[in-house]
């Protein structure tokens, strides 16, 4: 019975339905399934076979988030559970992300969290327009190993350039790998201003992450 | 120096995709989506304005909902038609309904530098070195801010980018890079200077606007101040939405338009209520994301689409527009940036949208590239020459030459095809040459563009510019960096 139900939610991950993937994961929680196990088995299975399909052409952009929303929710879901018998997911990475400020273009840097989370970044997702002051504290924090900034306008994307300073400033530069991102960003511009990473899409910032990391 | 403007104008050729009650079904579908679901104005004087004509306002959500009795009350002060002012009017754009008029591309953020070939960050003497080339073509009515003058601080960088573009041009000038109330302040003063004074402006707008909205449903603060500082003094002001398929609109084309549609007219509807009868007018390069990737594309079947679909809803909505087209996604002059600058443009020229913008960028609008922008004028003067569609009269239909000529004779010298040859299209760099010519240099379009366009960089720049008028707006320019 357990395995049936490990294996609908597997399969309700792929096909994107994530009232069905949390309904499912509450089902066996009450049924007395430890949280790592749905997540090891029945979770992570499933984001693993939608990234598979993904990389082979079969699913799209769309699949793939649905796919990610349906295990996030199970994930909110199971979160205090995991709290509860004090354990935790372990994650790749730590990741602070948001756009500069002054800026309030959210897409695209929200997508580069989705993705992240759905390849076991550990994400802090701090919105738009956010100050200097913002990004370091979190990054304090949270300790976090990379931080993504996204600019959308070639007037904020100074912005990235200033967040790097502080970092510097703040003795945490060493600490931190920074991601940018944003249209009118590219790679001159990352190396101009000392960033670690940049990528154009989301996919490609998923695998400078893991290359920062790696 | 330009010898004047190539705008395509009563067309022969149009192309009706939308039904009159499948706009209708557009209309009432975005009215109930600004009525219902309600747009996102992030601006506490839009939302005062708003809600003084009477819309609901939700100060926390900032999201306005406005009745589709107020809008289209507001929507009908509109101007139908204006004309974009030039410093030298015999450029002048009337947006009259029956014209078609090319812009440059922007904003970009990087230029293949047109001697050495690298690929570098755009400066402000790139901006006028391409506005120069732009000022030479025919085929440009009217310049955007092609490319960013990074090398210029960014509080004043937008009017950096007019100075750099009035200096070598007198053609109208659109500006899509203020968004903000204190360089808009700043750009309607040199502005007023260059047409002489405010009255002046007002009756001849030299500059116009171009705001960009945030899809789904929503405004930036800046660009929304910034417009209704350049609607009081008369300057046109657009909305231009860039709605995404899957992204930031619907899949579904119809949707999608609906989406775009509630951005802009509401835009439009909020400058009626500021300062009634300001022209305006509607803005749009809606798209699709790349399904793989979620990118942005730069050209596909549903861009074309939107590019013939968009003027019907302007057209309903008594407005000009300023349509995406060109702008391909292509990363060099290539087959792809061919196939997507053609039919986009020719579909917004279908249906003769009042401005398009797009000539001289790649990669989705970032990369300026001089051979693109002489390629792209050359693809306009093939549209203005399709335009013209096949006249059928009796000295078209040639029945005396043929007579005269007979079976197995030729029309090489008859004075028939001496009268009308001049008529036939002649390309610039399109290569019509014998296959062992070509052989033997291979060489084409991107070499003889290049060529081109350096000849008119090495020629010595014409500054029309008053240097008096010069000075006044580096003054200008300087007070604002001082903070």
């Amino acid at each position: 019975m357990p395995e049936d139900l490990l294996a609908k939610i597997t399969e309700s991950v792929i096909g994107g339905e994530p009232e069905t993937v949390v309904a499912l994961t509450r089902q066996a929680l009450e049924m007395g399934l430890e949280p790592m196990e749905i997540i090891n088995r029945g979770l992570v299975p499933g984001m693993d076979i939608a990234g598979e399909k993904f990389s082979r052409g079969e699913f799209f952009l769309p699949h793939l988030l649905i796919a990610a929303k349906g295990m996030q929710n199970a994930m909110d879901l199971l979160e205090p559970e995991l709290v509860a018998r004090q354990q935790a997911i372990s994650s790749v990475g730590t990741v602070v992300i948001g756009t500069v400020q002054g800026d309030i273009h959210e897409i695209g840097k929200s997508l580069v969290g989705t993705m992240l989370s759905a390849n076991g970044f550990k994400v802090h997702d701090l919105g738009v327009d956010v100050s200097i002051e913002n990004f370091v504290v979190k990054i304090e924090e949270t300790g976090a190993n990379i931080v993504g900034l996204s600019a959308l306008l070639t007037t904020t994307m100074v912005g990235q350039r200033e967040v790097i300073e502080a970092l510097i400033e703040a003795g945490l530069r060493d600490l931190v790998k920074v991601l940018v991102g944003g249209a009118p960003i590219n790679q001159s511009w990352a190396d101009e201003i000392g960033a670690d990473g940049y990528a154009e899409d989301a996919m490609g910032a998923v695998q400078v992450a893991q290359e920062l990391l790696g | 120096m330009s010898p004047g403007v190539i705008s395509i104008s009563n067309p022969k050729l149009s192309l009706n995709i939308l039904t009159e009650g499948d706009i209708r079904q557009i209309h009432a579908t975005t009215l109930e989506v600004i009525e219902s679901v309600g747009v996102k104005f992030p601006s506490l004087k839009a939302l005062n304005l708003l809600k003084a004509h009477g819309a609901k306002v939700d100060h926390e959500t900032m999201v306005a909902r406005i009745s589709g009795d107020v809008l289209e009350t507001y929507l009908a002060k509109a101007p139908p038609v204006f004309t974009l002012a030039a410093v030298n009017p015999d450029l002048d754009l009337p947006l009259d309904g029956n014209h078609s008029y090319l812009g440059t591309d922007g904003c970009g953020v990087e230029i293949i530098d047109a001697f050495s070939g690298e690929r570098r960050r755009s400066t402000k003497q790139d901006v006028s070195d391409v506005a120069r080339v732009a000022d030479y073509l025919d085929a440009i009515a009217f310049h955007w801010v092609p490319i960013s003058a990074q090398d210029c601080p960014p509080q004043s960088r937008g009017l950096h980018e007019l100075e750099a573009i009035w200096t070598v041009s007198e053609k109208h000038l659109q500006t899509e890079t203020i968004l903000d109330e204190r360089q808009m302040r700043a750009a309607i003063e040199m502005a007023s200077l260059l047409a002489g004074g405010k009255e002046d402006l007002r009756e001849r707008p030299l500059l116009s606007i171009m705001q960009c909205t945030m899809s789904p449903l929503a405004h930036d603060a800046g660009s929304l101040e910034a417009g209704l500082l350049a609607a009081e003094v008369g300057l046109p002001v657009g909305f231009m939405t860039m709605a995404s398929c899957a992204s930031t609109g619907p899949t579904t084309l119809a949707g999608n338009l609906v989406v775009g549609n509630a951005e802009v007219i509401s835009a439009l509807a909020l400058m009626q209520m500021a300062y009634p009868g300001c022209p305006v007018y509607y803005a749009a390069a809606q798209t699709a994301m790349d399904l793989r990737t979620g990118a942005y594309t730069g050209g596909g079947p549903e861009d074309f689409l939107f590019g013939a679909a968009t003027n019907l809803l302007a057209d309903f909505y008594n407005v000009p527009l300023s349509m995406g087209a060109f702008a391909t996604g292509a990363k060099e002059p290539n087959w792809q940036a061919a196939v997507d600058n053609s039919f986009s443009s020719f579909m917004a020229v279908s249906t003769l949208s009042d401005m398009l913008l797009g000539a001289g960028l790649l990669h989705g609008s970032r990369i300026l590239s001089y051979e693109m922008l002489l390629m792209d004028a050359e693809i306009w003067s093939i549209l203005h020459a399709m335009v013209k569609g096949i006249e059928v009269n009796e000295e078209t239909l040639a029945l005396d030459a043929i007579r005269e000529v007979g079976p197995g004779g030729t029309f090489f010298t008859h004075r028939h095809t001496m009268d009308h040859m001049g008529q036939m299209w002649l390309p610039s760099l399109m290569d019509r040459r014998p296959y062992s010519v070509w052989e033997e240099k291979r060489d084409g379009a991107r070499e003889w563009a290049l060529v081109k366009a350096r000849k008119i960089l090495s020629e010595e720049p014409l500054e029309p510019l008053d240097p008096a008028l010069k000075t006044e707006f580096q003054k200008i320019i300087a007070t604002v960096e001082r903070g």
